[in-house]
């Protein structure tokens, strides 16, 4: 199987490239943390009310900067027609996909675990939990199913960038609902019994979302 | 001929249905008299989603065959279902202000409604950030598909954050007769209307498409 060795190499690239030029990381990096500061300034964050707001203010922190880091994926393949070279390649097109939803998984999983301590140390709210952990990991690998393939989408509209948020953050309100009321569970200490069904949605999403897209991402680039 | 067939056939199952929902069905006694707005919310909500199930198979069907009558009819039904799907909203919220006394309330159904006529709504965003005729076809399709798949997740995580909207009692066996047979011939009736719609839409983009071969022909 030639499968997985190309799309590992697809997906290399994009980390490569990014450790190099570290443009997603450290923009996608401050406009998160910026969002974190604009809710204590909306909210005033009293310290019991913490408990409540927290797990809203961490998943929209990690959407936007998710819509963020998701428009760069494709927008680099785009202005040095490096997409052409990419489906010159005798590689499927769903290796392409596939390659490039790891590149995105690896830069937002970066993304959100330096996130995820400072948001700790400005709301002071203890983080470092397994169950925190996992709805993070799940909810991302959702997010970046469906997002990667928007962002091919939207890179080739006329709009561009305007047009991804439009798109993913509908679609994606299921995870951002259940990743909220999961992340709340945990925060508070009620342990695994209680998110089972926020979990067992994330993780429908999660596979309908690898599998739709996987078909339908070749006529996305095709031309 | 089909659309003028499907022409009658609405005007008289609209007929029909307003008389029986004015005249023939009795009030309800609980909420009143608001309660006949249900005949008209139920059957639109249906149509809307009748509507997104249509554009998800002509765009698959598209998808395959690349025959640009499929996206005619993906984004004529879209546009259908987008203008049902703010109906569902507009009557529901009129409904919701005697009984409920609010306009709004982020109940789960009303979440979900939402939620589905923002997916459509950037489906013509889409359409209309594309000018290049195919691709914007390509790309519809895959918006179309990948947001009928969505709608039940949606529906399945918002309702688990708990619902005040009344339950499907159409289901259970809770409706009387008299206002089962209302509901029905008005479903009828929406569906009839909504095919006319789609018959004279799809026809339309025909000619649209016509029309603009017709003027590239000339240029040249």
């Amino acid at each position: 199987m030639k499968f997985w060795p190309r799309v590992m190499a697809i997906a290399w690239k994009d980390i490569l490239s990014e450790l190099r030029t570290k443009e997603i990381i450290s923009s996608v990096l401050v406009f998160a943390v910026l969002v974190l500061v604009i809710f204590d300034f909306a909210f005033d964050l009293a310290p019991n009310l913490m408990l409540e707001i927290a797990p809203g203010v961490l998943w929209v922190a990690f959407a936007f900067a998710g819509v963020l880091a998701l428009n760069r994926a494709f927008i680099p393949e785009k202005e040095e027609n490096c997409l052409e070279g990419l489906m010159a390649c005798p590689v499927g097109r769903e290796a392409i996909y596939v390659g490039k939803a790891l590149g995105s998984l690896f830069f937002m999983l970066l993304v959100e675990a330096v996130i995820l301590p400072i948001f700790a140390l400005l709301f002071n709210i203890a983080v470092l939990q397994p169950e925190l952990i996992v709805v993070t990991l799940l909810a991302t690998v959702g997010f970046v199913a469906v997002g990667t393939i928007f962002s091919a989408l939207a890179v080739n509209t006329r709009a561009r960038e305007l047009v991804l948020p439009i798109l993913f953050l509908p679609i994606v309100s299921p995870i951002i609902i259940s990743a909220v009321k999961a992340s709340a569970l945990a925060l508070g200490g009620t342990g695994w019994g209680g998110m089972t069904s926020w979990l067992s949605i994330i993780l429908a999403f999660d596979v309908i979302f690898m599998v739709v897209p996987f078909l339908v991402f070749p006529y996305v680039i095709e031309e | 001929m089909r659309p003028r067939i499907l022409l009658g056939l609405s005007t008289l199952l609209i007929l029909a249905a307003l008389f029986m929902v004015f005249i023939y069905v009795p009030t309800d006694k609980d909420t009143g008299i608001i309660q006949r707005i249900f005949y008209f919310h139920v059957p639109v909500a249906w149509v809307a989603f009748l509507a997104f199930f249509v554009t998800f198979v002509a765009g698959i069907v598209y998808l395959v065959k690349r025959n640009p009558f499929w996206d005619i009819v993906a984004s004529a039904s879209a546009e259908i279902g987008l203008v049902f799907t703010t109906l569902i909203l507009i009557t529901g919220s009129i409904w919701a202000r005697p009984v409920w006394g609010v306009w709004w309330t982020w109940d789960a159904r009303l979440t979900s409604s939402l939620v589905l006529w923002l997916i459509y709504l950037s489906y013509f965003i889409v359409r209309a950030y594309v000018s290049e005729e195919e691709r914007r076809a390509r790309f519809a399709a895959v918006v179309g598909i990948i947001g009928f798949v969505d709608v039940p997740i949606v529906a399945l995580a918002i309702t688990l954050t708990r619902t005040q909207h009344p339950s499907a009692i159409i289901f259970e066996g809770g409706l009387a007769g008299s206002m089962l047979a209302t509901l029905l011939v008005s479903i009828a009736a929406f569906t009839a209307l909504y095919l006319l719609f789609l018959a004279v839409r799809i026809h339309l983009g025909e000619d649209e498409r016509e029309i603009k071969s017709l003027k590239e022909a000339m240029r040249e």
